[in-house]
């Protein structure tokens, strides 16, 4: 027993260490820089800052483009999934593949494609335009950058869902069907509260990158559209103010834990989980 | 005669090209326990889910009280079904999973709140309603399944393999909870399993399947003591099936020795199959026996001694209330109603197909 | 009847929204043209050209040895954590799995900037080693996050029957708990591998000057206009990967076994 307890920490160890220096510090150097100026001395300001016009605007965009992009996300994920998991049970793997698969191609570049299939003279333009369709104009746009979140992130909500669908048992929803319930009142009162831990959490692995990207934004949004996340990085690689970012960020955090903490409470037995 | 309430009609059906049921006919009265009872992959699970409605048959048509239901969706169906494993609401507690059904069809609250009561009282599970499905034990998931189904005052309620994931003594005690639910109940219960020992306990009427064929239909008693042919025999409780010979009406040749037996209308020399229990098997000094062995196996099983006696070049199983230690030289006698002979099958698929008619 | 095909169609636009981007890239790679916005013809001049072009073919090594020692790396102290973690008690585990999963959940841009400000404070050099370090980090929960299902379904009991049967711990261990983990530990660590592949934003604020993978080499280049030798790699990478997950596939699987009584 008491040699099982030194093997444990032997083992923990250096874990524990490595999340320490690597996760909770980095974190706290965060809170450090973000609460104090160049002298070192406490201060509120840097995280103050986001109240500013410019910072605020910065903000607020990016809520709402970040909140459209998930929603869309969710309408188009959730029919998906209920599509895929009623074609074939032992398909999971490839499902997972299929949409892990982009990702082997840069992430930049299949981004950027979508300014070659949606500049004025692009692939989608030239579609429509032999649809004799109005031509559509939305690079540059906010527009764009939703659907480059939407392009992005959809996999995050899609196997979440997925995975909480195929979880559930056949014959609870057979069951349901079997006291009187139609297919509608079924989905709503039992397939739907069951995978909501599964739909928290494609929330919470779309909303997070989305209101945080700053790629996203400068390649599809111009240059004209500044999101929270391009302030941050400017203000990192640009203008060197590490702790008006830093005091940035955590009000980005509040956001970032608010959401975890959701999930969690949704999510209690990790039903959710992508894999 | 019993009214008749459900009737199959000509029911096939097959997954994957794979036949599972094959042109099956079968009438349920009402008030009545039935069991399908068979093997894994008999179709008997199949035919169930066929009359709740889950699966679409092929062929054929389900009558259900006089009108046609073979296309009617399971929620529009008078019929309920406790599932395998249960299938309760688990983000719902009891009382909740209880009255979904009611819910669903607009009755007051006071009716669901009296029907949650009255349930659970049937149950044994008064007290429950606020309690979450994860946090009962499978028995009480089981009864709550009941519950669930019973409230919507079916005609007829289905019961797919119940018992199957609880253990023995539960298994035994749930036995006696149903057959008391039926009588107070007094609708028709569907039941499938796999075990025989539940079948026969527990039912009115015994449907042997095999193969997606009704193999035979009738009372536990007649099941057990009259299988007609070697599959039912093999698969209702122990049973020594032996190759055999009938000589003529009433006589029978056994391991070339000449027993006497009651059955008639075989014709002469015919090979047939020879069904004993191993509780009609007598065992007697090695004088007195018809055939004479060894015993070669002994094993105390509480009510009685099982053994195993070679005799005719045949291992006899024996259950006696008498011991015989293991070498001991026996005779064996059988007392000719406790013969039961059966055809034999003329082709392997003969055996499935054969007492269809 | 109606219904199947409306779903075919929905799930055929969703993939065909997922996939366009990238066969856009394959067809720009063989676009005889410099800018993608016109057609050129067809040519291979762009593979040729890509051996040729230095500062790509050592991005792609940068990219291809980070991605390789950190999920190296990340898999062996991500399953080593899931053993040590495997042994903890209730509360413990719950605060440690906790931490694993920040660098999953949290901003990718804040974890980036994070370790920026880690590493100038330790005042380490920005470069391969910094991009390593940060890149193992935020591997290792996928790691843990595909090893810990496996670790939780492997019965105990099989490890101490291991250890009754005369088995060291770390006999027993590779012996009986690791091929039952071993699934697990494969499909993290691949999943690791391509997290690496992939990641911009923590290699951007984690870089030193002059050290690039494809990525940050991608990103200088969007001002200036994308070199196609870019998109001719990126065709190259996708199609090798392709190939080898049809490989994979084609092994003989597990069969089926439907659940039709």
């Amino acid at each position: 027993m008491k040699n099982n307890k030194i093997t444990g920490r032997l083992l923990s160890a250096p874990y524990l260490l490595w999340e320490t220096v690597f996760i909770l510090i980095p974190l706290g150097m965060v809170f450090y820089f973000g609460l104090t100026d160049r002298t070192g001395a406490f201060t509120l300001e840097n995280v103050l800052a986001m109240m500013s016009a410019e910072h605020a605007k910065a903000l607020w965009l990016s809520i709402g483009l970040s909140l459209a992009s998930t929603l869309i996300c969710f309408l188009l994920a959730y029919p998906l999934s209920m599509i895929l998991a009623h074609m074939n049970v032992n398909q999971h793997s490839f499902i997972v593949l299929i949409f892990i698969l982009p990702m082997w191609m840069n992430f930049l570049l299949r981004t950027l494609a979508w300014q070659t299939l949606l500049e004025k003279n692009g692939v989608i333009n030239h579609i429509l335009e032999f649809l004799h369709m109005p031509s559509l104009n939305i690079i540059n746009t906010p527009a764009a950058i939703i659907l480059g979140m939407v392009y992005n992130f959809l996999p995050f909500m899609v196997l979440p869902v997925y995975n909480s669908l195929v979880k559930i048992d056949p014959n609870v929803v057979n069951a349901a069907r079997d006291l009187g319930a139609n297919e509608l009142q079924t989905f709503i009162k039992i397939t739907f509260p069951l995978t909501l831990p599964g739909v928290i959490s494609g929330i919470t692995m779309v909303f997070v990158p989305a209101l945080t990207t700053f790629v996203i934004s400068k390649l599809l949004g111009g240059s004209k559209i500044l999101l929270i996340g391009n302030v941050i990085e400017e203000e990192f690689t640009q203008a060197g103010n590490w702790h008006l970012g830093s005091g940035l960020s955590i009000v980005l955090m509040i956001f970032i834990i608010f959401n975890m903490v959701i999930s969690a409470i949704f999510d209690k037995n990790g039903e959710g989980n992508m894999l | 005669m019993k009214k008749e309430l459900i009737n199959l009609i000509d029911i096939s059906k097959s997954f994957d090209g794979e036949l599972v049921l094959d042109e099956l006919n079968l009438n349920i009265h009402e008030n009545e326990f039935l069991t399908l009872l068979g093997p894994s992959g008999c179709g008997k699970t199949t035919t169930l889910r066929i009359m709740g409605g889950f699966v679409t048959p092929d062929k054929g048509r389900v009558i259900f009280d006089g009108q046609d239901i073979t296309s009617l969706p399971p929620n529009k169906r008078q019929l309920n079904t406790v599932f395998q494993k249960y299938a309760l609401f688990t983000h719902m507690d009891i009382a909740e999973n209880i009255a979904f059904g009611l819910k669903i069809k607009n009755k007051p609250k006071s009716y669901i709140d009296d029907k949650i009561k009255y349930a659970l009282k049937l149950v044994n599970l008064e007290g429950y309603e606020k309690r979450m499905p994860d946090s009962l034990s499978g028995g009480q998931q089981q009864r709550i399944a009941i519950a669930r189904a019973i409230v919507n005052e079916p005609k007829v309620l289905l019961l797919d393999e119940p018992l199957g994931a609880l253990d023995l003594k539960l298994r035994q005690d749930m036995q006696y909870e149903l057959i008391r639910l039926k009588n107070e109940l007094g609708i028709t219960f569907i039941y499938v399993t796999h075990d025989q020992e539940e079948a026969l306990t527990m039912s009115d009427t015994i449907v042997v399947m095999n193969q997606g064929y009704i193999q035979q239909i009738g009372t536990p008693e007649t099941i057990y003591n009259e299988p007609e042919n070697a599959f039912v025999a093999d698969f209702i409780g122990d049973s020594n099936i032996i190759d055999a010979v009938m000589l003529e009406d009433k006589l029978v040749s056994i391991l070339g020795t000449r027993f006497a037996c009651v059955d008639t209308g075989f014709g002469c020399n015919k090979p047939v199959d020879v069904v004993i229990r191993p509780e009609d098997v007598e065992l007697t000094s090695p004088e007195e026996g018809s055939l004479q062995g060894v015993v070669s196996h002994l094993i105390f099983k509480g009510v009685h001694y099982e053994m195993e006696v070679m005799a005719g070049g045949f291992e006899w199983l024996v259950h006696s209330t008498q011991m015989f230690p293991v070498g001991t030289q026996v005779g064996i006698r059988v007392n000719p109603f406790n013969i039961q002979i059966m055809n034999k099958p003329e082709s392997e698929d003969e055996e499935a197909t054969g007492i269809e008619e | 009847m109606i219904k199947t095909t409306a779903q075919k169609i929905y799930v055929g636009l969703i993939f065909l929204f997922l996939y366009a981007p990238i066969l856009t890239l394959i067809l720009l790679s063989f676009n005889a043209s410099r800018t993608r916005a016109k057609w050129g013809g067809f040519s291979l001049k762009w593979y040729a050209a890509l051996f040729q072009n230095r500062e790509i073919i050592q991005a792609l090594w940068n990219t291809l040895f980070i991605a390789f020692v950190a999920s190296l790396a990340a898999t062996v102290i991500g399953t080593v954590a899931c053993i040590a973690i495997n042994g903890m008690g209730r509360r413990k585990r719950a605060v440690v799995m906790g931490i694993t999963n920040i660098p999953m959940l949290d901003a990718e841009i804040v974890t980036g900037i994070s370790l920026m400000l880690l590493f100038i404070s330790l005042g380490l050099k920005f470069g391969l080693g910094t991009i390593l370090l940060s890149h193992i980090t935020f591997c290792i929960p996928y790691v843990v996050l595909s090893v810990m299902p496996r670790m939780k379904q492997t019965d105990a009991s099989v490890y101490e029957a291991a250890l009754d049967l005369g088995a060291s711990p770390v006999l027993a261990f590779f012996k009986v708990v690791f091929p039952d983990i071993l699934p697990g530990v494969l499909s993290g660590c691949l999943m690791a591998f391509t997290m690496s592949l992939d990641d911009f934003i923590i290699t951007h604020f984690t870089k030193g000057a002059g050290v690039d993978t494809l990525s940050t080499k991608i990103y200088t280049e969007v001002k200036k206009g994308i070199k196609p030798e870019m998109y001719a790699l990126s065709t190259i990478i996708f199609v090798i990967v392709l190939l080898l997950l049809f490989l994979v596939n084609k092994s003989p699987r597990e069969k089926s076994d439907a659940a039709i009584k």
